[in-house]
């Protein structure tokens, strides 16, 4: 039976603490649009989207109407274009990239996400076409995001993917340097990339998924803070479960949507993504849940624990919650898309490494950091590199999604607005991994990997 | 199918009048109703049935919040889904 308290508790967490669905994102298989000429395959691909997603908009806005809670972005996610690319003989793979950003148009979607290729143990056909296109794709559209899986712990990491990246990313941000380097703000780096992601920019819809299916990724870091602020002398164990039963409540919320949109929509639920996803507004903060745990700012000595005890808390209360949990499901750390972490960085107490640190404990990898302009594509590589050896040995997602800030320094900021907020310009270590990065192969995949 | 209706705000005349007014237009049965007063401060809790609504319940939401907005009061219409799923196993 409803309860009086229940009740408020809920409209305040809508209200006060920034609760919200942060997408429900509709994963559409593209393998049946598959066709040697170029424009014949765009032609089934818009067809196809805008056919399983017409109603997806309008689907998302009467459920918030009906639960009264805010559903941010709707969102779509297709199968690897890179795989489309290679069945067409010759053809610019942007074309692709055109006709994506006119599906999101005309299904009124926030984002779609796909633009990406698979190359951890490899390259196969369309992969490097699809790659060497993704600066001019990025640049040329306002809605797509790109990802480019480069190793897993089962087959190691792709060197020479690692290397090709390193420039792809410095290439995009240099011809989106007009408008804040956005480019590489749409473009993610992966080791172990999850097939059923809902969160972008790394987004895509993996080739073992059901031709079309519902994703719902949630977001609640105001809520968690404010839950632990209320318990300044708790124990830990105590911080546990209190964060154990929000993520519990948040995640049915996650639940509840996916469950109906998936109903209205007659399109078979996936997953709900426990993750704590931060926005640059006041109070929706990840750094501020670390920093309520009991750290005076963000990046101190202490918050890889602190965040660890997060990120295990997020996914054990939420796990009972929801019938399947799939995606990235944990807490979320990127820098310019949360006010806590930008505080932090800007004050000096946050800094590359030891976020690279916190990536070894929780979801996903160094996101959305603004580095130097004139970081060299080695550099970058080398950085990737770093990232996806955690990921590898960990059994984990990880992923990097740098910005190099042409013409900036260190100290600078760089400005993208909305949920992307702005980034600090951080420190990097200059000396030079030139030489490991140009060796090209493949690093093998460790030990740990031969389970069978 | 039911929904819970939250009244938040100053107390003033009528606000229990209007607000079931508006269930009454959309043949929205009341079934339970708390309500208090703290200083000037009034709250209301409303359980409905919405299973013989006569319109789109989100055009009752939208008449709900505008209402609330015309009284100066934080009035939310929710399906009682979302409060069943989150605090209860």
């Amino acid at each position: 039976m409803l309860n009086v308290y229940d009740i408020l508790e809920t409209i305040r967490m809508i209200q006060d603490e920034c609760l919200d669905i942060r997408t429900i994102t509709m994963g559409i298989s593209l393998l049946d649009c598959i066709d040697p000429d170029i424009d014949k395959a765009c032609e089934k691909v818009y067809e196809k989207i805008t056919t399983k997603a017409k109603n997806l908009v309008s689907t998302g806005e009467q459920i918030e109407k009906e639960y009264g809670i805010p559903i941010i972005n709707k969102r779509i996610s297709v199968t690897p274009i890179a795989m489309l690319v290679a069945a067409c003989k010759g053809g610019d793979p942007v074309k692709f990239a055109r006709t994506l950003q006119k599906a999101a148009d005309t299904c009124g979607v926030n984002f779609i996400g796909g633009y990406s290729a698979l190359v951890q143990k490899g390259f196969s056909a369309g992969d490097i076409e699809l790659i060497r296109s993704i600066p001019e794709a990025l640049s040329v559209t306002n809605n797509i995001c790109s990802s480019v899986n480069v190793g897993s712990s089962k087959s190691g990491i792709n060197m020479d993917a690692v290397k090709l990246m390193g420039e792809i990313i410095k290439e995009s941000a240099e011809i989106t340097a007009d408008r804040q380097c956005i480019g590489p703000a749409k473009l993610v780096v992966f080791c172990n990339a999850p097939e059923d992601n809902p969160f972008m920019a790394g987004a895509f819809h993996g080739v073992g998924e059901p031709d079309c299916v519902i994703n719902v990724g949630v977001s609640g870091p105001g809520v968690v803070r404010s839950a632990l602020v209320k318990y300044p002398d708790a124990s830990i164990d105590e911080i546990a479960d209190i964060i154990k039963k929000t993520a519990f409540k948040i995640t049915r919320m996650g639940q509840l949507v996916g469950a109906r949109a998936s109903q209205m929509l007659g399109v078979p639920f996936g997953i709900v993504d426990l993750s704590l996803a931060p926005t640059p507004a006041v109070g929706d903060s990840v750094a501020h849940i670390l920093e309520a745990i009991g750290l005076e700012c963000c990046g101190t000595h202490g918050t890889t624990a602190a965040l660890a005890l997060l990120n295990d808390a997020v996914k054990k209360g939420g796990v009972m919650a929801s019938s399947h949990v799939g995606g990235l499901s944990g807490a979320f750390i990127p820098v310019s898309e949360d006010a806590g972490m930008i505080d932090a960085a800007v004050n000096g107490t946050l800094c590359l490494e030891k976020l690279e640190a916190m990536t070894a404990v929780c979801s996903v990898g160094l996101d959305m950091i603004a580095v130097p302009g004139d970081i060299t594509p080695a550099t970058i590589s080398a950085i990737i590199a770093d990232e996806a050896a955690i990921g590898m040995v960990n059994n984990k997602t990880t992923a990097v999604r740098l910005i190099p800030a042409i013409g900036m320094k260190e100290g600078d900021m760089l400005e993208f607005g909305g949920l992307l907020g702005s980034g600090p310009v951080m420190k990097i270590n200059n000396k030079s991994p030139e030489m490991f990065i140009n060796r090209g192969g493949r690093i093998p995949a460790p030990m740990h990997s031969i389970k069978n | 199918m039911r929904a819970v209706i939250t009244v938040i705000g100053k107390d003033n005349v009528g606000i229990l009048h209007k607000v079931t007014g508006i269930c009454t237009e959309y043949n929205v049965n009341v079934i339970e109703v708390t309500q208090s007063v703290l200083q000037d401060m009034f709250a209301m809790i409303m359980l409905v049935d919405i299973s013989a609504i006569n319109k789109n319940f989100a055009d009752m939401v939208d008449t709900m919040t505008e209402l609330g907005n015309t009284l100066g009061l934080s009035i939310h219409t929710m399906h009682e889904d979302i409060f069943n799923s989150m605090h209860s196993i």
